[in-house]
């Protein structure tokens, strides 16, 4: 499975954003992309996930069932994608069962993130860093080969940032492959970067 | 899609959901009625399906604004239009609209009766409004998801989701007061404009989640 990239440009309101930009990762590969505040990181990723055309250029998974990103991938955005009036556990059991695929239980899954006693509790009652902690654990409990990740450490600490890394490459261990846009290093070994606004 | 509608009726009946809300909001307005119009049992009679339909419409436009703003405020949005692939958005979207029906406009069907008795109604006439405001509410909530979807980036959208949606839902209400009419007044019929009200809730509810999908894909930014 390949996610190749090609002449890729994103716009906003007709404003060109990015591009073009190329690359292709193979299985085990990660992207880390950086730039600065507003040079289209986001706008990537959104891209990239399908939610936005692209300007120009394309993107498309080869060797994967369906050719279209959207299918084969989770997208990790700014928001963290839960309701604050239900709780961790529903939230969890809502998008693997959404998403398909299940793959971690809700145990196993916020144990990986460190809030194994927390599935009980409203999404609302948690603090920023559990919230995003939570989230990340949403990645688990379906499986998806590309990892589409917008700042995925906000919020993070240390400790955490750690954990993350750690679930990023038992990821890429199992042939995942992981897009992120970040300004914090995310401590992925043998990453590829990519920065943007870079012309 | 299950998991999408309990969760969704889940949201709708917790706190902050406003299922509720639809409830007192047609209760006050049905009750205030027979205040405003007198005494008079007979008119009272005769405009009861009339102002139970107005009622039940407009506490059905009342929540519909946040039918797909909750969920992109939290970035749930993004997560069901990239969902496309596996699930249809267009049944996504149906089903998001038949949660919402369950959630905030059925409660308005089942005290639709109680109401009727308020307003002096006859147990024909009652049943009657009551089994057409059954058939021709969900024509509301699929009407309105396309207001909801076109208006979703908006945030102060929801007096705007109302205007958008009420031309197309009159013809809902025209047919819905003429069967409920028809049944408890004799030489009108019954039968004929209440299968026109069943026809336009299967027309729209094919046509309303797919014009509402379309919306939501070119609304993401």
């Amino acid at each position: 499975m390949r996610l190749i990239a090609e002449a890729l440009c994103g716009e906003r309101g007709g404003e060109p954003v990015f591009g073009p930009v190329d690359f292709a990762l193979g299985q085990s590969e990660a992207l880390v992309v950086t730039g600065e505040n507003g040079s289209g990181k986001s706008t990537l990723l959104r891209v990239v996930a399908g939610l936005l055309p692209s300007a120009s250029g394309a993107v498309r998974l080869e060797g994967a069932e369906d050719e279209q990103v959207a299918s084969a991938a989770h997208y990790l955005g700014h928001q963290n994608a839960m309701k604050t009036a239900l709780s961790v556990n529903e939230n969890l059991d809502f998008w693997r069962d959404f998403h398909g695929e299940p793959f971690l239980t809700n145990e196993e899954a916020l144990d990986e993130v460190g809030l194994a006693d927390l599935g009980h509790l409203p999404f609302g009652y948690l603090s920023t860093g559990q919230r995003r902690r939570v989230s990340i654990a949403k990645l688990l409990v379906s499986y998806r080969p590309v990892w589409l990740l917008d700042e995925p450490t906000a919020g993070l600490d240390a400790r955490s940032e750690r954990r993350f890394a750690a679930l990023m490459a038992a990821h890429l261990e199992d042939g995942g492959i992981i897009v992120a846009a970040t300004h914090i290093p995310l401590g992925i070994e043998g990453a590829t970067s990519l920065v943007m606004g870079d012309r | 899609m299950l998991a999408l509608f309990i969760r969704d009726i889940r949201l709708g009946i917790r706190a902050g959901g406003g299922a509720l809300v639809g409830v007192l909001f047609f209760l006050a307005v049905v009750a205030v009625v027979p205040f405003g119009v007198g005494p008079d049992l007979n008119l009272l009679a005769r405009i009861g399906p009339a102002m139970l339909w107005i009622g039940a419409l407009l506490a059905g436009l009342l929540g519909l604004d946040r039918l797909f703003q909750a969920d992109r405020e939290d970035g749930s949005l993004d997560l069901l239009i990239l969902g496309d692939t596996r699930h249809m958005l267009a049944l996504t979207v149906f089903v998001k609209c038949l949660a919402h029906w369950t959630a905030s406009i059925l409660p308005l069907v089942v005290a639709s009766p109680l109401l009727g008795l308020f307003m002096n109604m006859e147990p024909v006439a009652i049943f009657a409004t009551s089994a057409t405001l059954l058939a021709g509410t969900p024509a509301i909530a699929f009407i309105g998801a396309v207001g909801a979807a076109v208006a979703v980036a908006l945030p102060r959208g929801g007096l705007l989701v109302s205007v958008l949606v009420l031309p197309l839902v009159i013809p809902v209400l025209i047919f819905g007061v003429s069967a409920a009419y028809g049944a408890a007044n004799d030489p009108q019929p019954f039968l004929p404009p209440f299968l026109i009200l069943c026809a336009l809730t299967l027309f729209f509810a094919v046509i309303g989640p797919f014009a509402a999908a379309l919306a939501l894909k070119s609304a993401s930014d």
